[in-house]
């Protein structure tokens, strides 16, 4: 599995970046999801609590239109999946999905789309935006498929959650830490966000956010900054009103 | 085990297997489940792990919540008798961990200092296909299970699983995944519910879990909801300040 990881990693690295930013990263990400996965393309949404909504990457345009769909038609896997906080994964778009997405699936099927998986970027309460994998044939996800895009997801909510560090000028590349791997006590650096939380009085995003940019400030692991939280030896402080 | 009178012994049986509810919560079945096996086992402390999309053993719920016996979980995604239930489908019965520290090097001394003198599992299975294991502590030495006890918590276990894949099989082809990914999360969820109630009460993340759960409990709420408003909604209810 950490093999597996890697791999990806490596998949996404190896994608001709052009601006080297946010937008950049996430199409990396949808170029290698969409090799790795047998698609025809995937599209990265960027949902948010505060209301933010759009595309913000696409393997190619006919993916980034498809996604663009959802948002003009107000439904579609992608937005069920961001309600719902769990994947939405739709085998063949020609079966009940018609009446689910009355309006969704039958544009989506007239551009040549026969499946869709859309996979929500969130890490618990977190909510980021949305992965979506789109195929030419109907049929479900193997199971290699499927771990193979939810590691896909993981990398895209790094991306996501360091974008804010990106202008405080972090390392393009997180170190050795990612939000899913190489954390021994993962339950403690969710405690740690929820802490973190109340702390700096902002969302669970915020305070992922800043745990993250001050584990790569002080070139420390997450694990590590994680046991300080929770043991209350380091606190964070309210971002100015 | 405990005696259980038939008639307990029946209502637990026919309470697993009821997943066919209005609003099924994955998260709050499992608690039941593991409540459930503790009390009939007269066991330390029961939980639960399923497998991810990734074929990772997550823990899920526990009888117990507290930052060892959490521990102790995350250790199996890498060894122990979870792991073993799983990948081989057999259950693990009766194992001294004050002598299986070869079995498992890290998982057993650990589990033995956090006062667990023995424990089992088992997988949870319907005929080829295994999604989790049932996890169960004893700090009575070695043998608390006889052997007329371990077809009974087995039979528990394969009554969960069909419950599951059943619920999940009827609801939609894919609705295995979706749900499972989706009870992932709110385990993460509830991990960030302990530190935020934690933190704002000045308690333990271990007492505030028990809050927490008291809370669901006494206003008959999902322990999934609860810890979602307190996250997301930022509404730390006054009632969930230690008592």
């Amino acid at each position: 599995m950490g093999d597996r990881a890697s791999m990806i990693r490596g998949l996404i690295a190896a994608q001709p970046v052009r601006t080297g930013g946010l937008v950049d990263r996430l199409r990396c990400v949808c170029q290698a999801a969409a090799g790795a996965l047998s698609a025809s393309g995937t599209g990265i949404s960027v949902l948010t609590d505060d209301g933010t909504r759009g595309v913000y990457a696409a393997s190619d345009p006919l993916s980034e239109h498809v996604e663009e769909l959802q948002f003009l038609l107000g439904e579609g896997p992608c937005l069920d999946a961001f309600d719902r906080r769990r994947p939405v994964l739709i085998a063949d778009l020609a079966g009940e999905a018609m009446s689910r997405w009355p309006m969704y699936a039958p544009e989506a099927h007239d551009r040549g789309v026969r499946a869709v998986f859309a996979f929500p970027l969130q890490i618990g309460a977190a909510r980021l935006g949305v992965l979506d994998v789109f195929r030419d044939r109907a049929g479900r996800l193997s199971g290699q498929h499927l771990a193979d895009a939810l590691c896909f997801a993981d990398v895209a909510v790094e991306a996501l959650l360091d974008r804010q560090s990106d202008d405080a000028g972090a390392p393009e590349e997180p170190t050795h830490d990612s939000v899913t791997d190489a954390v021994a006590n993962r339950a403690e650096l969710f405690q740690a966000q929820g802490m973190v939380m109340v702390q700096i009085r902002g969302s669970i995003t915020d305070a992922a956010d800043r745990i993250r940019a001050y584990a790569y400030a002080e070139n420390r692991s997450l694990g590590e900054v994680a046991r300080d939280i929770v043991a209350d030896d380091l606190r964070f402080e309210a971002d100015r009103p | 085990m405990t005696t259980v009178s038939a008639q307990r012994l029946a209502s637990i049986f026919v309470e697993v297997a009821d997943t066919l509810v209005e609003e099924f919560d994955l998260i709050d079945f499992l608690h039941m489940l593991t409540d459930r096996t503790a009390d009939l086992v007269g066991a330390a402390a029961v939980g639960l792990m399923l497998a991810d999309g990734r074929g990772n053993l997550e823990f899920m719920a526990g009888s117990d919540e507290n930052v060892k016996l959490l521990e102790l979980f995350q250790l199996q995604a890498r060894e122990g008798p979870c792991l073993e239930a799983y990948r081989t489908g057999q259950p693990v019965i009766n194992v001294d961990l004050g002598a299986a520290a070869s079995r498992w090097p890290r998982f057993a001394p650990r589990a033995a200092a956090s006062g667990f003198q023995s424990v089992h599992a088992f997988p949870l299975r319907l005929r080829s296909q295994v999604i989790g294991a049932l996890n169960v502590f004893g700090d009575t030495k070695g043998g608390d299970f006889t052997g007329a006890d371990v077809p009974i918590v087995q039979s528990l276990a394969d009554v969960a699983a069909i419950a599951l894949l059943q619920e999940r099989a009827l609801r939609r082809g894919e609705a295995l995944t979706e749900q499972l990914q989706g009870a992932l999360n709110t385990r993460i969820v509830i991990e960030q519910a302990k530190g935020a109630v934690a933190y704002a009460q000045g308690v333990s993340v271990d007492e505030a879990f028990t809050l927490i759960r008291r809370y669901a409990r006494d206003h008959n709420r999902k322990l999934t909801d609860v810890a979602w408003a307190i996250v997301h909604d930022r509404t730390i209810s006054p009632e969930l300040r230690p008592v």
